[in-house]
């Protein structure tokens, strides 16, 4: 059985063509317009939001983080994904999971963000840089909240905003950052130029962040 | 049924009429286990294929199947690792009113082989067809259970041939002793002017055992075709009348005795068509042959 799957290359686990994929995101958006123009909003202002150190401003972030990671869950991955890779279900119960997590946090509370580190960069590359990545492709665009890439960089970003200042919300970053890695290498084996901030924008940030953290540069307690 | 809908399946028929009838000057290899006669060129729909459920795809791949079939093709491979491949080509086979002369060909790919026939039976109704003309064993996965599941089909006459298939080179020591000590009826196998590692054991083998051999990734999933993009083509190919590096790739792995059908995939009815061509007479000398070798590896 072992000896059957590593006998598979990476292009084996990607069984479409980049016009298909892509054409995902068109689907997904033209099927919920304007919504994507919502949520990307809902993105902006999570990341204004984790600016402010209110109690409920903090909560609020997560639920809307939440809120976007169960709804790329279903209506991008069950609904368009699951159609053309058998994996899909798989990651959209990993966002499901993500989700309950976020959900959890924000009800337990005691969370606050820092706006210093790479969690202000990455998470504004993910509002900024993603639907940008496809300026032919425009009606293609991937922006938080309605495809899984923004999503997961959005959410890393202001985590990594956070993470360091409670040591338990490391639970939150596995799945984001797994998913960039997966999704990144789907895009590489598709040989398309989405895949360098794909894999490289989340691991070396978060890289950079444990960096600080050990150095006590980001308030960790 | 509304006059458009009769006006497409007239269009249809009139256009299968014109394959059958260009069919007769397809370059075509012969079965070894019944002397049947096939294009030298399929279509395969790894990747291709797999479009979801999106209406306008769906259309787009069954334009290439029309154009395939209007060229003289009949060969389609696919397998239920390819998503919603075997969807897609029953949304093609239908568009057509059923008048498409397709030789289906499919393959088992499950762990279970308790599960095997209810998978085959699931591609079966997918496609839309009376029954499987070859069914294969997926990357010999759980060979040992499928193989007297696909004998057994071929016994009471609901298959008609039996075959196994590997990639990009793996498993070959396995491959070959499946070859041995198994009466197949088709191989399939990775071939390509980089790829040519099935020329050492597996297609002297197969010509031994009178195993007809599909030949897979001819233009490695498309790298080989995007590598030559930028390199003009050399005036040798005009001597066996390629006008595109696509058609030289295809009657490089034809060229080969062996060889009964190779199986490119396209998303493209014009690439379909052009690929069908390839199917004809002159084929390349061992010295031309070298030459495209050389030519590739260059790229």
């Amino acid at each position: 059985m072992i000896e059957h799957w590593l006998s598979y290359g990476l292009a084996d686990f990607v069984p479409f063509t980049p016009a298909t994929y892509l054409r995902l995101f068109e689907l997904t958006n033209e099927a919920t317009w304007p919504l994507p123009l919502a949520t990307w909003a809902a993105g902006l202002a999570a990341a204004v939001l984790a600016l402010g150190r209110r109690d409920w401003q903090v909560r609020a972030v997560l639920l809307l983080l939440a809120a976007a990671w169960a709804w790329v869950s279903w209506a991008y991955h069950l609904d368009r994904h699951a159609a053309i890779n058998p994996a899909a279900p798989w990651y959209a119960a990993a966002f499901a999971l993500q989700a309950v997590v976020l959900a959890a946090l924000a009800a337990r509370g005691g969370v606050t963000f820092s706006a210093a580190g790479p969690g202000v960069f990455i998470a504004a590359a993910g509002l900024a840089l993603w639907p940008l990545l496809r300026p032919v492709d425009w009606q293609a665009v991937e922006v938080f909240g309605t495809a899984p890439d923004p999503t997961a960089v959005v959410t890393l970003g202001l985590l990594l905003m956070a993470a360091g200042r409670a040591r338990w919300l490391w639970i939150t970053l596995p799945v984001p950052l797994l998913w960039c890695l997966a999704s990144g290498l789907t895009l590489l084996a598709l040989e398309l130029p989405a895949a360098v901030p794909t894999l490289v924008l989340p691991v070396a940030g978060t890289i950079i962040w444990a960096r600080r953290r050990s150095n006590g540069l980001d308030g960790a307690r | 049924m509304s006059l458009t809908r009769r006006s497409l399946l007239g269009a249809a028929a009139a256009m299968l009429a014109v394959g059958r009838a260009r069919a007769a000057g397809v370059l075509t290899r012969v079965i070894p286990a019944t002397g049947e006669a096939i294009p030298a060129v399929g279509l395969g729909t790894w990747a291709t294929f797999n479009v979801g459920d999106d209406p306008a795809a769906m259309d787009a791949c069954a334009d290439v199947m029309c154009a395939f079939f209007e060229a003289g093709g009949r060969l389609i491979d696919s397998s239920p690792m390819y998503g919603s491949s075997q969807a897609t080509i029953g949304h093609g086979l239908a568009r057509l009113g059923g008048g498409a002369p397709v030789f289906a060909a499919d393959k088992v790919w499950i762990s279970s082989g308790e599960a095997g026939p209810g998978q085959i039976e699931q591609s079966r109704t997918l496609w839309g067809v009376p029954r499987f003309d070859l069914l294969q064993v997926h990357n010999l996965r759980a060979w040992q259970d499928h193989l007297p599941t696909l004998l057994a089909m071929k016994a009471a006459g609901t298959l008609r041939y039996v075959g196994i298939t590997t990639s990009e080179g793996r498993r070959h020591e396995a491959f070959e002793a499946v070859m041995r000590d198994h009466p197949l009826d088709f191989i399939q196998v990775t071939y390509n002017p980089v790829d040519r590692e099935a020329e050492d054991r597996i297609l002297p083998l197969a010509q031994e055992r009178g195993m007809a051999v599909l030949v897979n990734r001819t233009f490695r999933q498309g790298a080989l075709t995007r590598a030559l993009e930028g390199t003009p083509l050399p005036g040798w190919a005009g001597e066996i009348d390629c006008a595109s590096w696509a058609q030289v790739l295809l009657k490089y792995a034809l060229s080969h005795p062996a060889v009964t059908c190779a199986i490119p995939a396209t998303t493209r009815p014009d690439h379909a068509a052009e690929n069908m061509a390839a199917a004809a007479e002159p084929l390349p000398d061992a010295a031309l042959r070298r030459r495209i070798e050389e030519a590739v590896a260059a790229a």
